[in-house]
């Protein structure tokens, strides 16, 4: 493979910023901003060079590699420090620098206002360095230190308010709910080693077809659970709602276009492994499918702005995983939606932190209503994201989800049927409550409290949110004319031989339109013919107080886990006191209780000292007798 | 007559002096019985000098005699002492060791 | 330049003697003398490790002299890579015990001198027991050790301190007294075999029959796991690093701890090779055990320095689980965990320590929002304890991967427990981050003060080395890998092959 030693400054730059304007501290308020922008400027720029450079080489020499440094090398245990571009992750580096640089931009603006801006600018420096290793590791550990990284940085940026509890507590759950899939990777990474002896992607490539499907599926599996933990899938969604708490540049870029993809890209890059292993394959089609529902159905029920656009982008990361996980046919697909989904949502997130920006923080969208009219960028560019999201014909969306619901379909037999069909439902239900959050933001009449004044953001916010609305129209006719990201990504995966089709594309874009026809009228019917009430109706079903609680997400892991948990620390403190130190404290009051009891013979009266003499001489010479005889 | 007679006397001896420290309280009187019980081994000794034929008893009991004496200086000279600081001579005011 | 063991013990006790010479009055001259001690006995181990030969499987700077001939007793020292990287361990943290606890000795009962002099005498004995090739020497170092941390915890802690002093010293005797009794047998038994000797090469070419090894091993191994400590041998540690101070807590949780798991490779692997093969199942157990149930514990203190003991208990797992795998991955990591372990620790004990004497308490409910009043400290103890969990990019995260993965190869199940540690660890570390540096800044801690220069100073060398390590962690174990690899192959271990890959 093709060296290349340009590589570490794509990582590099962004790092040295986050460094930077750490330790520099309060000297360095007046300039952070600008140098942490520059910096993540430059590295697309690099980005781009080596895209440039990589088309000008013939398919087979497209990737590069550089060696940093020997890290680890124990025994057999040998691992660099090794950077590795290819077609796959030229993709992310451009779509992370890309969206992160517009996203830094906004952020001039957005944090303007924020005593600790320089310290907000210094985590998305980290972040996108975290993120671009993630990406460019050119193995399980490597992406590993990044795969941890991208959580710190998640974890400082959730938590940047975290003078609210509440807050604080958000990113502590993001954290741990994290570290639990990130035990899933440590887990991969152990059995790849034992299996295969090794952590580089290419060695577990060239190994896989050695091995066995039951070491393979272990691997597959453990992933998976990796990827649910970071791409907040089923069963460890439940941290993203609360992830909300973060500025919401932060909610762009971290907890919709990047971070939250990375289980994307894990299942992705490890295709090898998930080709040969169809059972773990099959749990990653399921928890694709189950969470592009749930996260669509909590969705309904959000008042939330914010909620509401971070339920979606759970829904819509279930697309790709549901993509990724139908094998080599669907692994570009998920690549895409991922990729658009990086456009329009990022877009609608700004486009909701420019809402709240002229609505003093407010984020409940109850209280929104006919903005259109005080903010008519964000108007627009939210609109055209919304349409892209929908998958209405040409935006983005359409290209790519259609893509992945045709897939589903052809995937056969009884398994392709049922994840077809979740896919449309998806569709349909992901219609409704983006509609839902159309009409309440945008339209009907203004529900705002006394002291809101609407109104539209400075040019540095509205700018991003407009090159971000062009990528939401255009991205997804760019990408699939002429097959364009299959053909560029097809080197990556195995070959697939022709699908049967279930149902012909034509049907299929049907059925998803109709289906989305059918969730917009709905959002209409009971949105914009009726007034709105400035707060939740309390008389609603049973049903809609369920999905009011995220379907009971958090009941479940706190009853589950949580106190189970806490009863078993108390339980095991005390015991640590009563029995295990108790034990110690025993000996030690066995030892001086008996001293005590012995202590009684000392009398200090000489005669009882001269007849326990007598006695002890007699029973001497009594027992040498007995002895004796 | 037979040796074994004054083996008993020395075992009588012995037993008073012993009961004798145990039971009294007067310093002097402990005092004396502690030199019965002295001289009951010395009896012993002897006694058995005779029956073995050896001398090793009889220098046994020479040395006992010696120890005795010293005893008896440093003994009385601290019944002495403690009667002059406490106007008593009984053992069991004495108990001052105790703790 | 030419450095011997005996020189480098020789530097911290005449660092004592002037210390010793000084007048009593005069604290701030007290501490500038340890201080430069403490670096020039930095300089020197650095010295030494540069003139180590890595690749060199034999023991290097060995010194031996006659002590009582008569019992066959040497005073015996020589270096291999792991009693190498715990001496560097040891010297490194020296200076910055004694720069960051400058004002530690005031609220003791004797003068700050003395609580110099002892530091200096439990570093010189600290090196000792890492270097002594001779058990009987070995073993004077590592009960003499007991005496200057006894008055350091029972002179200078806080709180009941005469009663934790007393805990862990007659605690720890016990276990000498076990290890003294196998010294004895090995003794004797080597009376049968050709000479009384103490050597340690020459102990561990003994015959011996099973039970006999059997129990000259579990007097060694409760010995040291009573110092490393290992569950259920742990209950002395909280108590005494909660009255020690924190520079005090570094020296017991960062060095004297490593004595028992330093121990462990050292004198159970290698004297009694075949009661290390019967009894690996039973440590494998207790050290994971040690890992979870330590984090749980941690998990539920409320005191924020017997919560880093307990985070201590789980790491010390992680080490004896990685030491008794025997893989070279397991021993390595397990050495190298000591290494940042001690490092991790005791960036988490200074700050620590320095929020509780800014604070006047150290339950951690009484802490609140300090991430808005002293950011530097408490960025620092952010740090200290993302070391802990260890994550990725800080030394700690080698170390315990490196385990992981070693211990995975031969006992899968034990790593895939002990692996649910590190979502406890990142529990019991963001409880206390979020109580005492998030939130609202609660009353009492609107005016604490930031950190000095000198604790700047004391606290930035540990954080530059925690995060080179973790980067670059290949200098160490470039010295560890072959000591681990010999003390692994004279077992008769080897790594398992890749499961799948058999014969391809």
């Amino acid at each position: 493979m093709l060296i290349n030693n340009g590589l570490v400054y794509l990582i590099a730059l962004p790092l040295a910023g986050a460094a930077i304007l750490l330790l520099a501290g309060r000297r360095s308020d007046k300039w952070g901003h600008i140098l942490a922008t520059l910096l993540s400027a430059s590295s697309f720029a690099v980005g781009l060079l080596q895209l440039s450079q990589m088309l000008g080489r013939p398919t087979e020499q497209r990737a590069v590699e550089q060696k940093l440094f020997e890290w680890i090398s124990v025994g057999s245990f040998q691992v660099d420090a090794g950077l590795l571009l290819d077609q796959l992750s030229i993709c992310f580096v451009l779509l992370i620098t890309g969206v992160g640089t517009l996203i830094h931009i906004y952020s001039i603006s957005y944090m303007s206002h924020d005593h600790d801006r320089r310290r907000f600018f210094a985590y998305l420096n980290l972040f996108i360095a975290a993120m671009l290793l993630l990406v460019l590791g050119n193995s399980f550990l490597n992406l590993y230190v990044g795969w941890e990284g991208v959580g710190l940085a998640s974890y400082l940026l959730i938590g940047f308010w975290n003078q609210k509890p509440a807050y604080a507590t958000a990113s502590k759950k993001a954290f741990i709910m994290n570290r639990v899939g990130d035990m899933g990777l440590s887990f991969a990474i152990m059995i790849a080693f034992a299996s295969l002896g090794t952590v580089s992607f290419a060695g577990i490539k060239e190994a896989a077809p050695h091995a066995s499907t039951a070491s393979l599926t272990a691997i597959g599996i453990m992933l998976l659970v990796a990827a649910t933990g970071k791409s907040a899938q089923f069963p460890l969604q439940a941290w993203l709602g609360d992830a909300m708490a973060g500025p919401t540049p932060v909610s762009a870029l971290i907890h919709a276009a990047t971070m939250v993809t990375a289980g994307v890209y894990l299942i992705t890059r490890s295709n090898f492994i998930f080709d040969a292993a169809p059972t773990a394959q099959l749990l990653v089609v399921i928890v694709g499918a189950i969470t592009l529902l749930f996260g669509a159905i909590i969705g309904t029920a959000k008042d939330d702005i914010k909620k509401a656009l971070a339920a979606s982008t759970m829904s819509q990361i279930g697309y790709m995983i549901l993509g990724a996980g139908l094998g080599p046919v669907g692994y570009a697909f998920a690549i895409m939606h991922l990729l658009t989904h990086g456009f329009f949502k990022a877009g609608m997130f700004l486009g909701a932190g420019s809402v709240m920006h002229g609505m003093d923080d407010e984020v409940n969208m109850r209280k929104y209503g006919n903005l259109r009219k005080f903010m008519p960028i964000t108007f627009v560019t939210f609109g055209l994201g919304y349409l892209a999201i929908l998958g209405v014909p040409p935006f983005a969306g359409f290209y790519s989800k259609d893509m992945i619901i045709e897939t589903a379909f052809n995937a056969g037999g009884i398994k392709g049927i049922l994840l077809g069909s979740a896919a449309l439902l998806g569709a349909g239900i992901t219609a409704f409550y983006m509609t839902r959050v159309m009409i309440l933001t945008f339209t009907g009449a203004p529900r705002w409290d006394e002291k809101a004044h609407p109104h539209e953001s400075p040019i540095l916010m509205w700018l991003p949110m407009a090159i971000l609305a062009i990528g939401s129209v255009t991205s997804g006719f760019l990408l699939s004319r002429g097959d364009a990201l299959v053909n560029w990504l097809a080197p990556l995966f195995a070959e697939h031989g022709e699908h049967e089709e279930l149902l012909k594309p034509i049907v299929v874009t049907s059925l998803a339109l109709l289906m989305v026809a059918i969730g917009v009228a709905i959002a209409f019917m009971k949105y914009s013919r009726s007034e709105v009430s400035n707060t939740a109706p309390e008389d609603v079903s049973f049903l809609t107080k369920i999905v009011r609680r995220d379907l009971l997400q958090d009941d479940f892991n706190e009853a589950i886990f949580m106190r189970p948990g806490q009863a078993l620390t108390s339980t095991l403190v005390k015991t640590d006191e009563l029995v295990i130190d108790g034990a110690v404290r025993g000996v030690g009051s066995v030892a001086l209780g008996s001293a005590g009891a012995l202590r009684g013979t000392q009398t200090g009266f000489v005669r009882s000292y001269a007849a326990l003499i007598l006695i002890g001489a007699v029973a001497l010479i009594a027992a040498i007798w007995v002895v004796t005889q | 007559m037979n040796a074994a007679n004054y083996l008993y006397v020395s075992a009588l001896l012995f037993t008073i002096g012993a009961v004798g420290v145990v039971v009294r309280r007067n310093a002097i009187v402990v005092f004396m019985c502690v030199e019965l019980m002295l001289n009951a081994a010395n009896l012993a000794f002897v006694t058995f000098a005779r029956i073995n034929g050896s001398i090793d008893g009889q220098i046994m009991a020479f040395f006992t005699m010696v120890v005795a004496a010293c005893e008896v200086v440093v003994g009385l000279a601290i019944i002495v002492t403690i009667y002059r600081s406490r106007r008593s001579a009984s053992v069991d005011d004495a108990s001052l060791l105790k703790r | 330049m030419n450095i011997s063991l005996t020189l480098l013990m020789a530097l911290p006790l005449i660092g004592a003697a002037v210390l010793a010479a000084l007048p009593k009055s005069n604290a701030l001259l007290a501490k500038q003398v340890a201080l430069a001690s403490t670096i020039l006995v930095a300089l020197a181990t650095i010295a030494i490790a540069v003139g180590f030969e890595r690749d060199n499987t034999n023991l290097q700077y060995v010194e031996s002299h006659q002590w009582i001939p008569s019992f066959g007793i040497n005073y015996a020292v020589g270096l291999d890579g792991i009693s190498l990287v715990l001496i560097l361990m040891t010297t490194l943290l020296a200076p910055i015990v004694v720069l960051a606890g400058w004002n530690e000795s005031q609220s003791g009962r004797w003068s700050t001198k003395t609580f110099y002099i002892l530091i200096l005498i439990l570093e010189m004995m600290a090196v000792g027991v890492f270097a002594a090739t001779d058990v009987f020497l070995f073993y004077v170092f590592f009960e003499a050790m007991l005496v200057p941390v006894y008055f350091l915890i029972g002179g200078y802690g806080t709180g009941e301190r005469s009663a934790a002093a007393v805990k862990f010293l007659l605690y720890s005797l016990f276990g000498g007294l076990l290890m003294l009794a196998s010294i004895i047998g090995l003794y004797v038994l080597s009376g049968a075999q050709g000479g009384h000797t103490f050597d340690t090469q020459a102990l561990s070419h003994l015959q011996m029959s099973s039970t006999t090894q059997n129990l000259l091993f579990l007097g060694f191994f409760i010995a040291f796991a009573i110092k490393a400590p290992l569950w259920p041998f742990h209950t002395w540690l909280p108590d005494a690093a909660d009255s020690a101070t924190s520079g005090t807590s570094v020296l017991l949780l960062g060095v004297l701890d490593k004595v028992g798991t330093f121990g462990m490779i050292r004198y159970c692997l290698t004297l009694f090779p075949d009661a290390t093969k019967t009894f690996t199942p039973t440590i494998i157990v207790l050290s994971v055990i040690s890992i979870i149930y330590g984090a749980f514990l941690a998990i539920g203190q409320k005191d924020i320095k017997r919560l880093i003991a307990f985070t201590s208990i789980s790491h010390f797992g992680f080490i004896t689980m990685g030491i008794f795998a025997m893989t070279t991955q397991g021993h390595s990591g397990a050495t190298l965990y000591m290494f940042n372990h001690g490092f991790s620790t005791a960036a988490l004990f200074l700050v620590a320590g320095w929020m509780i004497s800014r604070r006047g308490s150290s339950t951690i409910a009484d802490f609140g929002g300090l991430q808005r009043v002293t950011p530097v400290m408490a960025w620092s103890f952010f740090f200290a304890g993302m070391s802990s969990l260890a994550l990725p990019g800080l030394s700690s995260f080698v170390s315990e991967f490196l385990v992981l993965v070693g211990t995975y190869t031969r006992y899968p199940v034990a790593a895939v427990i002990a692996t649910f540690g590190i979502v406890l660890a990142a529990l019991y570390i963001l409880i206390p981050v979020q109580r005492a540096l998030h939130g609202p800044t609660t009353p009492g801690n609107e005016n604490l003060s930031d950190l000095t220069l000198r604790e700047k100073v004391a606290i930035a060398p540990v954080i530059a080395v925690i995060l080179f390590l973790g980067f670059y962690p290949s200098p160490l174990l470039k010295v560890i890998n072959p000591a681990a690899t010999h003390v692994i192959s004279q077992l008769g271990f080897s790594d398992p092959a890749p499961t799948q890959l058999g014969g391809k």
